[in-house]
């Protein structure tokens, strides 16, 4: 028989989302005695970018962060999906089960998503993201000997190439969309950051300079159970590549659905918040790539940042607003150099599947509707997906406006929806 | 470390990394059609990570399972295309 009571749990500090950010939050705040939860839906911590299945596999500054996650006594809860939140109390599903989590405050470390833009055949099985090819790579996808292309924009297509080619794949080339001459621009600012600038030279040194082909990108994806072969320009001369699994993202996008169903201010797709992390509502605190794409070392900051604001120390975390503050300029250089060309929303036609859960084609959807009308009248952004693949896209190729957040933010049972309402008309302390 | 599990894939015995995804596990098994999109046309990975749904298979008799969320344990009875 299902069980009507829902399991609880009380926290001093709810975190959600166990990458950078959330572990850095929750380490920080645990080690100061608080008592933490951590939900997060992967089923081991680490977040996308220390995405695991061994820790052997990891950088040592991954493993150390995860060992100290392990002792610092906060509670982590792998395998949750957070579905309604109101003020400091979350629904989420864990273990095919409901789970409220009522809390002081709340860290939002939900993180990013990679951004794909509509072309024709991009739907086709072996056409994946590149965030996408490193997660399933990392997963166990094998790759030995097949012919790959690496695609979009960002510093995570040569980092991804690496990984494919170290793995033993062909990585027939790397095509960079954003111009050569701003790639060059962002490379020689890197001396700044000694770090990454390592870290870009270890991705060089894994593909061939010949192959790392900047002011290029892919017009269309073709093949028939598969992908057989790519279609590339630089916007004169086109050509085409025959490959195997074609990895293409256009970088990456802050996932603010939670923050936006807490009320939180959002700016520029961005979770607003002030120097302390703290978010327009009260009792919620952001950490990482929702206030802005920067990177892991700069989610790790903001996570310990927003901990001691949380425990109201806000003085404790002095120390790291400077480093903060660099990695924001960072990520404004990041944006301002990857950012996607505008013949990129032209790439899709009226055939284009763009929104792929209900199989929405770019014919069916005018320009002058936004979010909502395209949900109304084709169901774009009505699937499992809930608009977080075609939402941005379309954002992006219409200038839309996001629609407001729906619950359940992530799908759930009924058994698990059926307190969603109580969520709402509760005590706030439960006993 | 190069422990390996037998998994079933549409009835046809598989065996995979014990330590892969069921999305990894599918791939490496030559699946290229995870499920099929509501016009019937073929579908796979493409995020990963659980966000786009798109490599949704059955496992044991439950629908609507996110393959690359999933860890491949032994015996596991996997339904493709649906």
């Amino acid at each position: 028989m299902a069980e009507t009571a829902p399991r609880r749990v009380t926290a001093d500090v709810a975190i959600v989302g166990a990458g950078p950010a959330g572990i850095a939050a929750a380490v920080r705040a645990a080690e100061s005695g608080a008592r933490v939860v951590v939900l997060d839906e992967a089923p081991r911590p680490g977040g996308q970018i220390w995405r695991h299945t061994t820790r052997g596999t990891l950088p040592r500054g991954a493993r150390r962060w995860l060992e100290r996650l392990d002792a610092s006594g906060a509670q982590v809860l792998s395998g949750a999906s957070v579905v309604d939140a109101d003020g400091p109390r979350l629904l989420a599903q864990w273990r095919g089960e409901p789970l409220v989590v009522s809390a002081e405050r709340i860290i939002l470390a939900t993180g990013a998503r990679e951004l794909f833009l509509p072309f024709p055949g991009w739907t086709l099985p072996g056409v994946v993201g590149v965030g996408g090819a490193q997660a399933l790579l990392k997963a166990g996808m094998p790759v030995a000997g097949r012919r790959v292309v690496v695609a979009g924009s960002g510093p995570l297509l040569l980092a991804v190439a690496a990984a494919l080619a170290g793995a033993g794949a062909h990585v027939a080339v790397v095509a960079e969309q954003a111009p050569a001459a701003a790639v060059r621009r962002f490379a020689a600012g890197l001396w700044r950051r000694p770090a990454k600038l390592w870290q870009a030279a270890r991705y060089r040194a894994g593909v061939p300079r010949a192959r790392h082909r900047p002011g290029v990108w892919v017009t269309r994806a073709d093949g028939d159970t598969t992908v057989r072969e790519v279609t590339l320009t630089d916007g004169r001369r086109t050509w085409t590549v025959p490959c195997d699994l074609l990895a293409v993202g256009y970088g990456l996008v802050p996932a603010t659905e939670l923050p936006r169903l807490l009320g939180c201010r959002i700016e520029r797709g961005r979770v607003h918040v002030d120097e302390y992390q703290r978010t327009s509502e009260p009792a919620i605190l952001c950490a990482g790539e929702p206030t802005g794409i920067a990177g892991a070392h700069a989610a790790l900051v903001q996570g310990q940042i927003a901990a001691c604001a949380a425990l109201d120390r806000p003085a404790e975390a002095t120390s790291l607003l400077a480093a903060r503050d660099a990695w924001r300029r960072f990520a404004a250089r990041l944006e301002a150099t990857f950012a996607p060309r505008d013949e990129l929303r032209t790439l899709a036609d009226a055939d284009t599947v763009v929104c792929r859960c209900e199989d929405v084609t770019l014919g069916r959807i005018d320009a002058s509707w936004g979010s909502r009308a395209a949900k109304r009248y084709t169901r774009a952004g009505m699937g499992p997906c809930q608009g977080r693949i075609c939402g941005a896209a379309l954002q992006y190729l219409f200038d839309w406006t996001p629609d407001r957040v729906r619950v359940p933010v992530a799908p759930a049972t009924v058994g698990t929806l059926v307190h969603a309402a109580a969520l709402n008309t509760e005590p706030q302390d439960p006993s | 470390m190069s422990d390996v599990v037998e998994i079933h894939v549409n009835g046809r015995a598989v065996r995979v990394p014990a330590s892969a995804s069921l999305a990894a596990a599918l791939l490496a098994a030559g699946e290229s059609a995870f499920r099929r999109s509501v016009t019937g046309a073929p579908r796979a990975p493409l995020c990963g990570m659980g966000i786009c749904y798109e490599c949704r298979v059955t496992v044991n008799g439950v629908a609507h399972v996110r393959a690359c969320l999933e860890t491949v344990a032994p015996g596991m009875d996997v339904v493709t295309g649906g």
